[in-house]
């Protein structure tokens, strides 16, 4: 019995959906990927956060350029594809700055990791300010008129009362945001980024197996994935359960 | 003299929404003197809280102006937060802060205005809480609070700030019936201590006991003042007597 299997696993073709070959000897490529992948996303959306904060408090300025100039920036990011912002990034800004190719952890290549996620952190900048707004005009608008009517002045008000309770909105979505990200992230193996994605280019071109890497990275891509977005609804449904007044 | 003894002046304001499309208040004016309790009534829709939120200038005027002690608070170069603190507003939601435990409701504004330390503010926050029937209340968060419990801290909170005059929205319309009354006391209290408020109400009662005012409006205008003996027994527009017929 387990020799026919073993037999069948043997002579899977290379291009077979279950042809792991590759493994044992390839395995590195596949942790180190998921290493990085992680990085990119976690560090690209932190680092969004405060620009986002304030392109969403630009956006609902009472100034009209101030808020043009947010508003134009997300229509940019938004009506542009990733790999295109990633190139100009990469081959404009960072060919004008150079970053030295100095390597942390051993695979993270900071020529390569500074440039990556700059550009996905201003792509996300601007999804991440959408969710800041949104996250901000849900709080009722008595708060900001009942802070505002003690004499705070609105940037305290802001800060005190209205975005600690938006605080509640906007995490479960920026959790989202760094879903989205691990996903997205994949298309910076383009540019030679060695995230997971790349770690399964680079299997299948060395093993000579066409489809088993790319099977592997999207069950692990899944198995990150899947999982967070359930624990998010979980933690989303449990915090809309503390709203009642 | 005629100057000094008027808290509140609001000339001729018109206010407009959406763009010009919406006139919720056509050239209305009105004085508040010092320890007057004025109240407004009307059918719904007819400017009365649109009036009462241009004091403080959670509207802004279209036209007109209002002076607070003789300052133009439409004026823009005014900084309307130091007026602001000494109005104090009280909202038919409560809008107490969600987040925060009843005292730092309370605590919030004086401290972070500098006005005094945190130990004098929950001092201060505690001897309200007691004038108000909810010393023990000081440590829940409003979602444990009823309606009326809540209102009486939004007063708290008010308070707080020491303020001058107090503004109230409809402070019992969204409370269950059996809670106007306790609401209803603390604000009779407040009056018969001397501070000058102005009530937006639904309660005739109120406004015939403790207003020494009242305004009746219709339509984004003013049409009627009177003490209430007289607005009461010999309301003189034919509108006002249909009001009245209605929720008396």
């Amino acid at each position: 019995m387990f020799d026919a299997i073993a037999a069948w696993y043997e002579g899977l073709s290379p291009a077979s959906f279950f042809n792991f070959h590759f493994l044992p000897k390839y395995a590195v490529y596949f942790i180190q990927g998921v290493e990085y992948t992680l990085l990119l996303a976690v560090v690209s959306v932190l680092l969004a956060v405060l620009p986002a904060l304030l392109l969403a408090l630009m956006r609902m300025s009472k100034n009209r350029p101030i808020r043009w100039v947010s508003g134009a920036y997300v229509s940019v990011i938004r009506s542009t594809p990733l790999l295109v912002q990633l190139s100009i990034i990469f081959f404009g800004v960072f060919n004008a700055i150079r970053i030295p190719a100095i390597k942390v952890f051993g695979f993270v290549d900071l020529s390569y990791f500074i440039p990556g996620v700059v550009a996905l952190a201003m792509n996300s900048s601007a999804y991440v300010a959408e969710i800041f707004r949104a996250g901000i005009l849900a709080v009722d608008g008595g708060q900001m008129e009942a802070a505002r009517s003690l004499g705070l002045p609105k940037g305290k008000a802001m800060q005190l009362v209205v975005l600690p309770q938006a605080i509640k909105n906007i995490l479960p979505a920026l959790a989202n945001e760094v879903v989205t990200m691990v996903k997205e992230s994949s298309i910076c193996m383009v540019l030679g980024m060695q995230d997971l994605m790349w770690g399964a280019k680079t299997a299948a071109a060395s093993s000579f197996v066409t489809l088993g890497p790319y099977v592997l990275a999207a069950l692990i891509y899944f198995a990150i994935n899947f999982p967070a977005g359930k624990a998010i609804e979980v933690i989303e449904r449990r915090m809309r359960r503390g709203d009642q007044r | 003299m005629e100057t000094s003894d008027k808290l509140i002046r609001v000339s001729h304001v018109t206010k407009e929404f959406s763009n010009g499309a919406v006139r919720a208040l056509n050239d209305c004016s009105l004085t508040v003197s010092k320890g007057e309790v004025v109240t407004i009534i009307g059918p719904s829709g007819s400017g009365k809280s649109t009036l009462l939120r241009c004091l403080n200038l959670l509207e802004v005027p279209t036209s007109g102006t209002v002076t607070f002690h003789g300052v133009d608070i439409t004026d823009p170069k005014t900084d309307i937060d130091l007026h602001r603190r000494k109005m104090g507003m009280v909202f038919q939601h409560f809008n107490l802060f969600p987040h925060m435990t009843v005292l730092k409701n309370i605590t919030l504004a004086p401290v972070q205005l500098g006005l005094c330390t945190e130990a004098q503010a929950q001092e201060k926050a505690r001897v309200l809480l007691e004038r108000v029937g909810l010393p023990d209340k000081a440590d829940e968060y409003p979602i444990r609070l009823s309606g009326g419990q809540k209102q009486r801290i939004a007063i708290v909170r008010a308070l707080a700030m020491e303020p001058e005059v107090m503004l109230f929205d409809e402070p019992t319309s969204a409370l269950d019936p059996e809670m106007v009354g306790e609401v209803l006391e603390v604000m009779k209290t407040l009056a018969k201590e001397g501070m000058t408020m102005v009530v937006v109400t639904h309660e005739m009662g109120f406004a015939r006991e403790v207003g020494d005012r009242v305004i009746f409006m219709a339509d984004g205008t003013i049409l009627e003042e009177n003490t209430p003996e007289e607005f009461f027994a010999h309301p003189r527009e034919q509108r006002t007597q249909e009001f009245l017929s209605k929720v008396l």
